[in-house]
């Protein structure tokens, strides 16, 4: 089970304070799918920096009884000097997994090839992004977190990153963000709404949409 | 955040992460062409070497006895300790950033990790130095190893704890990077490198031994030249200045792990 309690999260800015999160809640079971919406702004991608523990809130806690993913397909800790497999070898390490057993399903999954040996400066958009799906499915986590389902390469490579992640884990908790109903729909079973810093929990998708479309106006 | 897991447990991770982020740091910082990993002590050892060079041939000992290499390696080394430790963990956050979405890294690893990195690089370039002279007999060997080893732990907390505040006191504002590279310059002559404490008036001797490094470098030159020298230090003022450093420096990175804001 993961736990949000009473989390508040101010940023400083130039203009003082801005409170982005005011007083959040949220329990997400095991197995459990959950999407969160919001519009532009309203502090979904600072939600999901908080439950994977990326950042710290201001006030309130957040507490994990199972394990919880970084977010999905995230690239943001490569380090571009390293290949494809010294940064595999990092996330291993760091989650204290063997790297010599997921390999091959890196090398399989990504298609990278001897790319894989290859500095990931050198790499293309659609190769840092099958690199870094690879990455986050060679390690196994109870609940992932997905800040919009975004992937770049062909539709083939969709198919096969929507088979890993919704078919072979479809028994894994899901915390979903996107302003988009219908990816909402088609994954999550329950939905909330942020708005104006607070959380407002939905047990039927529908409900949280006609919410949203209440918020938008 | 661990607050529902054992010491032991938190402990063993701990060591796990910074045991990747040294393999990570290593490979990004020297890569695996020509030397690879060994520029982590040649790039020191060069200093070291160079500096010993410049006061050879300038005579900067110059009124006291003492043999000018032994003189020049223990101090240039002694200023690589401390001053590298802390110009690598200023601004060591944003480079790393992204890795902080990996919660089991935290902030306080980052400079974990760094420091670690530079005090083995001066360490083994220290040792390597002054071997290689005391081989060539351009050195003697120190007169009580014990005492040197003293010195230069003390001098690594030193630097480990002086790299704590400024790593962290940078994570609030890029205007501490800015005053920090003019402090460290000055600190280099003020640091006991390039004088030893008995050559000054007495009443400045106070005032110089208020500064940490200072007596860590006369311990560690009371251990290198034994009786040949006439040191002043107050190991005492050097452990609890170093401790109350940590504190601090642990403290400031604990709130500016807080206040780290991921892009």
């Amino acid at each position: 089970m993961i736990q949000l309690e009473n989390i508040t999260k101010v940023y400083h800015t130039r203009h003082g304070p801005h409170t982005v999160l005011d007083g959040v809640n949220l329990q997400v079971g095991k197995g459990v799918k959950v999407g969160i919406m919001g519009r532009n702004g309203a502090g979904k991608s600072t939600l999901i920096r908080l439950i994977s523990g990326a950042e710290l809130p201001t006030s309130g806690r957040v507490r994990r009884g199972i394990s919880v993913s970084w977010p999905l397909a995230f690239s943001g800790a490569f380090q571009g000097s390293l290949t494809g497999l010294d940064n595999l070898r990092f996330v291993c390490r760091t989650y204290g997994v063997n790297y010599t057993d997921v390999v091959p399903f890196v090398e399989e999954f990504s298609e990278l090839g001897s790319f894989l040996r290859e500095p990931v400066r050198h790499y293309s958009g659609g190769m840092r992004a099958r690199l870094a799906f690879a990455l986050s499915m060679a390690i196994e986590f109870d609940c992932f977190l997905i800040d919009e389902i975004i992937v770049a390469g062909d539709s083939r490579f969709h198919e096969k990153c929507r088979i890993e992640l919704f078919e072979k884990r479809k028994d894994r908790a899901l915390i979903l963000v996107s302003h988009d109903v219908n990816t909402i729909k088609a994954h999550c079973e329950s939905a909330s709404v942020l708005h104006d810093g607070k959380l407002h929990s939905f047990e039927h998708v529908d409900d949280a949409y006609a919410y949203y479309q209440a918020s938008l106006h | 955040m661990y607050s529902d897991t054992s010491f032991t447990k938190a402990l063993q991770i701990q060591l796990r992460v910074i045991g990747a982020l040294l393999m990570r740091e290593i490979i990004t910082r020297y890569g695996r062409d020509n030397l690879g990993f060994l520029w982590l002590f040649v790039e020191p050892m060069l200093f070291t070497l160079f500096v010993t060079a410049l006061w050879t041939a300038t005579g900067q000992a110059h009124g006291s006895n003492l043999p000018i290499v032994a003189f020049a390696v223990t101090g240039y080394s002694s200023v690589l300790l401390w001053r590298n430790c802390a110009n690598r963990c200023s601004m060591a956050i944003p480079p790393n950033i992204g890795l902080l979405y990996h919660r089991n890294v935290r902030v306080l690893d980052l400079f974990i990790t760094r420091i670690l990195l530079e005090v083995a690089g001066a360490s083994i370039s220290f040792v390597v130095l002054a071997s290689l002279f005391t081989s060539l007999g351009w050195m003697e060997p120190p007169a009580d190893m014990v005492g040197v080893l003293y010195g230069w732990l003390l001098l690594a907390w030193f630097g480990a704890s002086l790299a704590l505040v400024v790593g962290a006191l940078t994570a609030y504002s890029e205007v501490v990077e800015r005053l920090w590279h003019p402090i460290s310059y000055i600190l280099f002559p003020l640091s006991g490198a390039v004088f030893m404490v008995d050559w000054l008036p007495s009443n400045f001797q106070r005032i110089v031994l208020l500064l940490p490094m200072v007596n860590g470098v006369e311990m560690l030159r009371g251990g290198y030249f034994g009786s040949a020298v006439r040191t002043h230090f107050d190991v005492g003022y050097l452990f609890v200045a170093c401790l109350v450093m940590t504190l601090l420096g642990l403290a400031l990175v604990r709130d500016a792990g807080r206040r780290v804001e991921v892009e």
